[in-house]
């Protein structure tokens, strides 16, 4: 019976997965062993400040935590676990920023809604897209008259915004507003029309050859000087423009990359059938330059959705600014590890989910035709 | 005989290479015409200028009646009355066959797309592949392949088709399906322009021969002459590698 059991081990697959990949000479399983030991270090470690030593609202003595003065390991000598109060304490802050308390609701529903909004462009087989797909063209109409107001509800300035708001506006808007663009520079740029192409070629690389942050300072200091005067466009308008553009340079580049792929043949055969070129463009050569351009399309998404923390040396409050401006608070400063942490988790939440979909994107459509 | 295509002292060069010289030809209603020559005599390029895929620069091409020139419009008709087929096919991989046969008729002539479909099941019975409808180009040989690029040109309802060596990039055993569809279209009236090597089909349909080296027609004869009585030397040394091997 036991003879029979211990048989059936060995012929069990994750048993010889096991064998075969981590035991199979005896350098793999001695590197095997030190692998464990220091995953076991690193990560009991870890499990040990984040969750089983830390106080979340109440310290060891069961006391609601108001300041970092009553944090266990600011108390007792040897607690080392991590103060997850101030993450409590300022939550409306890492969230909203400085917007109204009563308002709030507001941004909430715009927040609740965004998943609506994306749903038809990221999934194509679902019931119902076409109306999601209308859905996701009023929604910037609904998500700028609950974010700013208008009638029937007060006027939040941006210089209120702050905290998450501000990041996924900024990355939300900056994407959703240069993919148009960039599609229109990457198309420009091979344009036969040299003046065209001339004018997209100085755009984008003059663009990919300056740092955000310098966009971000030009964007601040000189826009007014380009306007008329009495516009006055506001702080996180001015870096949505420069964010935009940045993000369109370099989504161009992704793009083309696209179109380069598409064999001269395609686009002789659409011309021969009488097709113009916009509707060349729009049926033949963009599904399939946007396919292949996916990954480094996301890939530049992911990029210009954590670049936007940058915006904080112009003096916009985003994630990172309100975490900063968390530590500069004196009720809670040192607090330094609870404050990265949780940003990074925040940050890892959207970029990790942006890259799923693009993974499952290459798959789905690489299983859709040959 | 109503003239449908006629080419006059055309010039064309690639920088300075001196593709097409002085190119005269004339094409009548329901004539079939094979193009033959060594690579890089310039017969795909004088086809290709044809439907204006590729410019001359010296000369007159006139395409029922309406001269090739840098006007958007003229060129716009031609390409409506002048179906392509290509070597290499030129499919369009992200649509399934219909949606492949019926896009020209819906965004070019603006049809309404059942009409369109209808019409290009039509089009895939004639080539004999109605069966295929609602595959993907890279689910199918290359045979039916190049016959749905047939039927593909043949939905805008040309009278006037290019072939630009239609069958050379297909596996041997595929051949004849396509040259059987190009015969099938050749009895019905079509006027056809044909680049090929493949003289047998050439003997069947070809109304006229014309031989190309160096970016000039060398010849031109009924298959008839062409094949027994060539004039050129430079024809006969063709003829002998082709047809010997």
């Amino acid at each position: 019976m036991s003879l029979n059991s211990l048989e059936s081990f060995t012929h069990n697959k994750y048993y010889n997965w096991v064998i075969k990949n981590l035991f199979s000479s005896w350098v793999n399983s001695l590197f095997t062993v030190i692998a464990i030991i220091f995953l076991y270090k690193i990560g009991s470690f870890f499990l040990n400040w984040a969750f089983f030593e830390a106080d979340f609202r109440n310290n060891f003595q069961g006391e609601l935590i108001t300041d970092r003065t009553f944090c266990s390991k600011n108390i007792k000598p040897g607690e080392f676990g991590a103060c997850w109060a101030i993450i409590y304490a300022r939550w409306d802050q890492f969230m909203y920023g400085f917007y109204p308390v009563e308002e709030i609701w507001r941004v909430n529903l715009t927040f609740a809604l965004l998943p609506l909004a994306l749903i038809g462009i990221l999934f194509d087989k679902i019931p119902l897209r076409k109306y999601f797909i209308y859905f996701t063209f009023i929604y910037p109409f609904i998500a700028y008259f609950m974010l700013y107001g208008g009638p029937g509800l007060n006027a939040v300035g941006t210089n209120k915004w702050g905290g998450l708001l501000v990041t996924l506006f900024l990355g939300v808007t900056g994407i959703g507003l240069a993919f148009p663009l960039s599609i229109l520079l990457a198309l420009g740029r091979r344009s036969k029309m040299p003046i065209i192409k001339s004018l997209c070629v100085v755009f984008i690389e003059f663009i990919r050859g300056v740092p955000l942050i310098t966009l971000l300072f030009t964007a601040n200091v000189m826009l007014p000087l380009f306007l008329p005067e009495g516009v006055n466009p506001d702080n996180l308008l001015r870096a949505l423009v420069a964010v935009t553009l940045f993000q369109a340079a370099y989504m161009a580049e992704a793009i083309r990359g696209g179109l380069q792929a598409i064999p001269k043949g395609h686009i002789e055969a659409a011309e021969a059938l009488g097709l113009t070129y916009w509707q060349t463009t729009r049926k033949i050569i963009l599904p399939q330059a946007l396919k292949i351009a996916i990954p480094p399309i996301v890939n530049t998404c992911i990029g210009l959705f954590k670049d936007t923390s940058l915006v904080l040396i112009i003096g916009l409050f985003d994630l990172l600014g309100i975490g900063r401006a968390a530590l500069a608070d004196m009720t809670w400063t040192k607090l330094y590890y609870e404050v990265y942490v949780f940003i990074s988790l925040v940050f890892f939440i959207f970029c990790f989910g942006m890259s799923r979909y693009s993974l499952y994107l290459e798959k789905k459509l690489k299983t859709d035709n040959s | 005989m109503e003239q449908v295509i006629q080419l006059e002292k055309v010039n064309k060069w690639f920088d300075d290479f001196h593709v097409l010289k002085d190119i005269d030809l004339t094409v009548t209603k329901g004539q079939k015409i094979v193009v033959c020559g060594p690579s890089g005599s310039g017969k795909s390029t004088m086809i290709r200028c044809i439907n204006r895929l590729e410019a001359h620069q010296k000369g007159h091409i006139v395409v029922h009646g309406t001269e090739l020139t840098n006007d958007l419009k003229n060129i716009d008709i031609i390409r409506k009355n002048v179906g392509m087929v290509f070597q290499q096919f030129n499919l369009f991989p992200h649509l399934s066959v219909i949606d492949n046969i019926s896009l020209a008729p819906i965004w070019v002539k603006k049809m309404p797309k059942k009409e369109a479909e209808e019409i290009a099941m039509n089009y895939l019975e004639k080539v004999k592949i109605p069966e295929q409808a609602h595959k993907f180009p890279g689910q199918l040989s290359g045979g039916q392949q190049q016959r749905v690029a047939i039927a593909r040109s043949l939905a805008m309802n040309p009278d006037i088709m290019l072939f630009d060596e239609p069958t050379s990039a297909l596996d041997p055993e595929m051949i004849k399906e396509v040259l059987d569809v190009m015969i099938q279209l050749a009895e019905e009236g079509m006027t056809m322009l044909v680049v090929t090597h493949e003289m047998g089909f050439a003997k069947t349909v070809a109304d006229q021969m014309i031989f190309m080296d160096e970016g000039r027609i060398v010849e031109q004869a009924t298959p008839d002459e062409f094949f027994n009585n060539p004039k050129s030397d430079r024809t006969k040394l063709f003829l002998s590698q082709i047809l010997n091997h």
